[in-house]
């Protein structure tokens, strides 16, 4: 790769320039050294201009095969009529045998080629539990700086995982007609972690009433982040009803965040724990007992705000 | 022998599946092939006519006449049947999400030639749920689809009654990889999916329906296990009868017949040593003869070049002579049926019984056909079936003569012509078609065309039969285009699934693998992040085996694949290559517009500041296009000959590292 100017780049991120758009996503992928010191500074500059922007994060997670890819093309040509750009990280499984992967969330999401409001990059989970990629943070940091909306779609999850949540300012979850999996999801209380329930497919008629009458009755429908009733819609992805409904949810669960100041500071939380995350993956607990421990190094990482990802190499380096 | 005192059995129908350039053209061919004593014809046409875009798209930039004949409009129609009555002809049109458009154009033409419409008989393929599972001309979802498909049924029962409105094929499952069993369990699975809609549609009263079963003929295929397959002929035969009369009640035995037309096998056939093909060839057509009871009521035949190009008038003559030796030197059509009783048939007939209904029960359990393809299922069993093909070619437990055995060979003088051996279409014939379309829409009336089209999407959205509409579209000289846009407009329109996402389980590793894997790995790490490849089918070429299997390996191997199905335009390939940071594009273009769709790709590449992705392709490509391809900077080309998979993902990784600027 070239080497880029930073600025250069950051200021075409901010209009949405494709090829600097995808350029960026590369570094940010690219494990060489010195790819990562450049993608760190990138993502500092980045970050010192992002609580300009009214941007929101979604996330939709759910079962394979649920209907997230479908529902979230569904979800874009709603924005798209309504003037918002999209920008969409989608995380699709990879093989364990071979490391290869299959993108096909992508295929379900095809949209107008010309329209230069959305930009969709897949992503494999390359060995990580929990529905999402390493990158996907990142990532997400260069859509936040470019579009409106930024939509993570993680891999079809299982019971317990739902890293998105830890991400996100809205997560979304996306239940399957009759496949009793989400009520399973309640017992074992991840349901709690949704802001927004959907039961996707209601054109499968009585299977989707019934899965949603069992999820609205089963659901204790106050989030605890409180001042917010976890909604429980009805759409389907293919016969596009029901996403005008969703897509003003959304809307409303991002204004509740923004009336009570939550965005920023969720997100600067969260972005402390993905680090922690990364350096536990890396450097096991014992690396983070040599810093001082979990709790210690959090709050160092919450007190200096704007240089982040500054102070994650730092730590790495320490711990080199 | 006394020839005159034997009694013989009328031959089959004997055809040629052509067409290409102009409607003028190919009514030449028609002609000639008649005279040479062909006994019916059957229509190929162009994919922009198939998949409902006029010649001026940009869609069919590229596509205009190059594979089959392109119909426009009732103009096109009228020359192409120049001087062929129709009331004496049958005609077999291979066309499907724009069946019922066709179909209309034929009876306007006929009126036309003073024809009465009910004397016609023919075929319209008009299965439009293997089109998802295979051959790749679909336009609308599926539930639009069946609609469409039914309203022709009962259209034709109605008014048309020696036509036959659909030939349920499993010929393409067979091309895409289906075994035997597969492909009686999915063919009959269709042909429920659409009974049960023309019932449920209440266009046909409750006592006529014994003659819609009637009507419903097959399109099979023949493959080289010529044993198997004519036991596959009598296992169809069994059980359309058993269902025909169980599930739809059909007392009369005549109208539970198993009627079915056959082409054969042509994924089997070689771009090596194409002269063996002719054995393959002959052998095929023994499957579907051999038994009187199920003989097949009409055949054609590829031509030993298949896998090159498209047939000379010369090739195709050969095919047809292959039949006519058959039918007339050959003492075959003096016999009884030659397998009845043979206890060895009969257990390999049950067996595939067995096999059939248990997979029809697996489709059933779904929801049916409509279902279980919607859901990405029987495309994934296909995909799958055809992986474990592709294996076995490779690791050489599946033998082909010249291929991966015996690949020594001296020069064929076949191939060594001005003309490499195959027929080049005319390169002006697109600008020609184009004129002529701009001509003819300046020519009509446009007010009777608005009010024709407004009609058709009355009927469409009211669901009133689409037939009469359509007919008056015809006459009214609307566009193949306008017709399929109106249906575009109130169906939507549809991409199937890409069955690409099969497990990977049952995979034979070898040494050969993993050293590719190693490969594929080591070079991701040097350049910083795991090896991407987008795999693209551009234009409006539907062959997607090579690109599924390309995917599937390219998995295996340790690639992440971008691969979003058939039918992208350069603009879209282009776009995703970038917004997805790919390494590498490979392209599979197998319709013969691989020379336009690779200048239109670089240049969207270099449109969007993306010039710096290399580009492969594989797919039918002549020496000659090969050349030229390479010249314009697309860094490998592959064709059918390249078997060896692991080689293919090898020389993709070579590319990558050496446009990369890494050691070899
Ligand atoms: C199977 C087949 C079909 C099947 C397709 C099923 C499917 N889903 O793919 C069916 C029956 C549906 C079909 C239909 C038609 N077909 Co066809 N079909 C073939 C056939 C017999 C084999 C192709 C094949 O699948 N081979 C197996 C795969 C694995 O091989 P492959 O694609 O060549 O790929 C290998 C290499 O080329 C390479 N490769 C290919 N792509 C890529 C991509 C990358 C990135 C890389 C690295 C490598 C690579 O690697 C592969 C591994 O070996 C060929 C003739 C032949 N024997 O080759 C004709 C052929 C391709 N068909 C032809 C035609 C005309 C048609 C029709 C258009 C006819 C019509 N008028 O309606 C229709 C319509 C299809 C459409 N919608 O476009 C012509 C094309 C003529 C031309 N180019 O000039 C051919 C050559 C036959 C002929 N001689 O007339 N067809
Ligand atoms: N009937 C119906 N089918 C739907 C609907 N939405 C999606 N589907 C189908 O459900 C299947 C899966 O859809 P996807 O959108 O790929 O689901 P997903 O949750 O993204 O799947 P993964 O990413 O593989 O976990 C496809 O066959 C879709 O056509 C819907 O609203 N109704
Ligand atoms: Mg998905």
């Amino acid at each position: 790769m070239q080497p880029l100017d930073q600025e250069q780049l950051v200021r075409a991120i901010r209009l949405r320039e494709r090829a600097a758009l995808a350029a960026a996503l590369n570094l940010l992928d690219d494990k060489r050294p010195a790819s990562r010191s450049s993608a760190i500074t990138l993502l500092t500059k980045l970050q010192a201009g992002q609580s300009k922007n009214n941007s929101r994060l979604i996330g939709i997670t759910g079962p394979p095969g649920a209907g997230k890819s479908s529902l979230t093309a569904a979800l874009i040509s709603v924005w798209r009529q309504r003037g918002l750009s999209v920008g969409v990280l989608a995380v699709d499984p990879s093989s364990p045998i071979s490391g290869g992967a299959l993108l096909g969330d992508r295929l379900r999401m095809k949209t107008s080629s010309e329209d230069d409001g959305v930009f969709v990059r897949s992503l494999a989970c390359r060995g990580q539990f929990g529905g999402l990629s390493a990158e996907v943070w990142p990532m997400s940091l260069v859509m936040l700086a470019a579009f409106d909306i930024t939509l993570i779609e993680t891999v079809g999850v299982g019971q317990r995982e739902i890293d998105v949540a830890d991400m996100c300012d809205t997560t979304c979850y996306v239940a399957q007609p009759g496949s009793g999996d989400s009520v399973q999801f309640l017992k074992a209380g991840i349901l709690e972690v949704p802001h927004i329930l959907v039961v996707n497919k209601e054109d499968m008629g009585a299977v989707a009433r019934r899965t949603l009458s069992e999820l609205g009755a089963a659901m204790s429908r106050e989030h605890n982040e409180g001042n917010w009733t976890v909604p429980v819609l009805s759409a389907s992805a293919t016969k596009g009803s029901g996403i005008e409904a969703l897509a003003d949810v959304m809307e409303k669960h991002h204004s509740v965040l923004r009336e009570q100041n939550l965005i920023e500071q969720r997100r600067h939380h969260y972005q402390g724990k993905w680090i922690l995350k990364r350096l536990h993956e890396e450097f096991g607990s014992n690396g983070l007992t040599r810093l001082g421990g979990v709790d210690s190094t959090l709050d160092q990482l919450q007190t200096h705000s704007s240089t982040l990802f500054e102070q994650y190499e730092a730590l790495r380096q320490r711990l080199l | 022998m006394n020839q005159e005192t034997v009694q013989r059995d009328r031959p089959w129908l004997m055809r040629t599946y052509s067409g290409h350039s102009s409607a003028k053209a190919s009514n030449e061919l028609y002609r000639m092939n008649l005279s040479k004593g062909q006994t019916g014809l059957s229509v190929a046409f162009d994919l922009p006519t198939q998949t409902g875009y006029d010649s001026d798209h940009p869609l069919a930039r590229g596509e205009v006449g190059k594979v089959g004949v392109p119909i426009d409009h009732i103009g096109d129609m009228e020359a192409l049947f120049d001087q062929i009555p129709l009331d004496q002809m049958n005609t077999s049109m291979t066309i499907n999400a724009t069946a019922p458009w066709l179909l209309a154009l034929y009876v306007a033409v006929a009126e036309r030639q003073g024809v009465d419409p009910a004397q016609l008989q023919g075929t319209t393929q008009n299965d439009v749920l293997k089109e998802y599972l295979s051959r790749g001309t679909y336009i609308f979802p599926p539930e639009p689809s069946v609609r469409l498909t039914t309203d022709l049924i009962a259209y034709t029962v109605e008014n048309i009654p020696k036509w036959n409105p659909t030939n349920i094929c499993s010929y393409h499952l067979q091309e895409a990889g289906a075994t035997p069993t597969q492909e009686l369990a999915y063919a009959l699975s269709t042909a429920i999916a659409i009974l049960d809609a023309v019932k449920a549609s209440g266009q046909i009263p409750e006592e006529r329906f014994p003659d819609v079963v009637g009507r419903i003929s097959f399109f099979v295929n023949a493959g080289i296990r010529f044993v198997e397959e004519t036991c596959k002929l009598r296992a169809f035969n069994r059980m359309w009868d058993a269902m025909a009369e169980q599930r739809y009640g059909v007392e009369d035995p005549k109208k539970r017949r198993f009627r079915y037309g056959v082409q054969v096998n042509s994924l089997g056939l070689t771009e090596s040593q194409p002269e063996n093909n002719v054995q393959r060839i002959v052998l095929e057509m023994l499957a579907v003869t051999l038994s009187k009871n199920t003989r097949a009521r009409a055949i054609q035949l590829p031509a030993w070049n298949e896998a090159l190009g498209l047939p000379r008038p010369w090739d195709q003559q050969w095919a047809l002579r292959m039949q006519q030796v058959l039918a007339l030197e050959t003492d075959l059509l003096e016999y009884g049926d030659l397998l009845d009783g043979s206890p060895v048939v009969e257990a390999k007939v049950q067996e595939l019984i067995a096999g059939a209904e248990s997979e029809m029960a697996r489709v059933a359990d779904q929801g049916g056909m409509v279902q279980a393809i919607e859901s990405g299922y029987v495309k994934r069993e296909l995909v799958q079936s055809h992986t474990r093909r592709m294996r076995n070619i490779e690791s050489g437990e599946l033998k082909i003569v010249g291929v991966n055995c015996f690949e020594q060979t001296a020069e064929s003088p076949l191939t060594t012509g001005t003309d490499s051996g195959i027929m080049k279409v005319d390169v002006q014939a697109e600008q020609q078609q184009i004129a002529g379309l701009q001509a003819f829409r300046a020519a009509r009336d446009q007010q009777v065309v608005d009010r024709a089209l407004n009609a058709l999407k009355e009927a469409a959205v009211g669901g009133a039969n689409i037939m009469p509409s359509s007919i008056d579209c015809a006459r009214a000289g609307v566009t193949t285009g306008e017709w399929s846009e109106v249906l575009r407009e109130v169906f939507g329109e549809y991409r199937a699934p890409t069955g690409i996402d099969i497990s990977m389980a049952g995979q034979t590793d070898s040494a050969a693998m993993d050293a590719v894997r190693a490969h594929v790995r080591s070079t991701g790490e040097e350049l910083g992040r795991p090896l991407r490849l987008l795999i693209g089918k551009p234009g409006l070429d539907g062959h997607s085996n090579g690109a599924e299997q390309i995917a599937v390996k390219g998995r295996d191997a340790g690639f992440e694949i971008v691969y979003e199905g058939i039918r992208l335009t350069p603009a879209q390939i282009a776009r995703a290559a970038q917004e997805e940071g790919v390494h590498l594009i490979g392209l599979s273009v197998l319709s013969g517009s691989h020379l336009e769709l690779v200048e239109d790709i670089h240049a969207e590449l270099e449109k969007i500041g993306a010039a710096s992705i290399p580009l492969v392709i594989g797919g039918i490509i002549p020496e000659d296009d090969a050349q030229q391809l390479k010249a314009q900077g697309v860094q490998a080309v592959f064709t059918p000959k390249d078997v060896d998979m692991n080689a293919i993902m090898t020389t993709m990784v070579d590319v990558i590292r050496s446009t990369n600027g890494l050691a070899g």
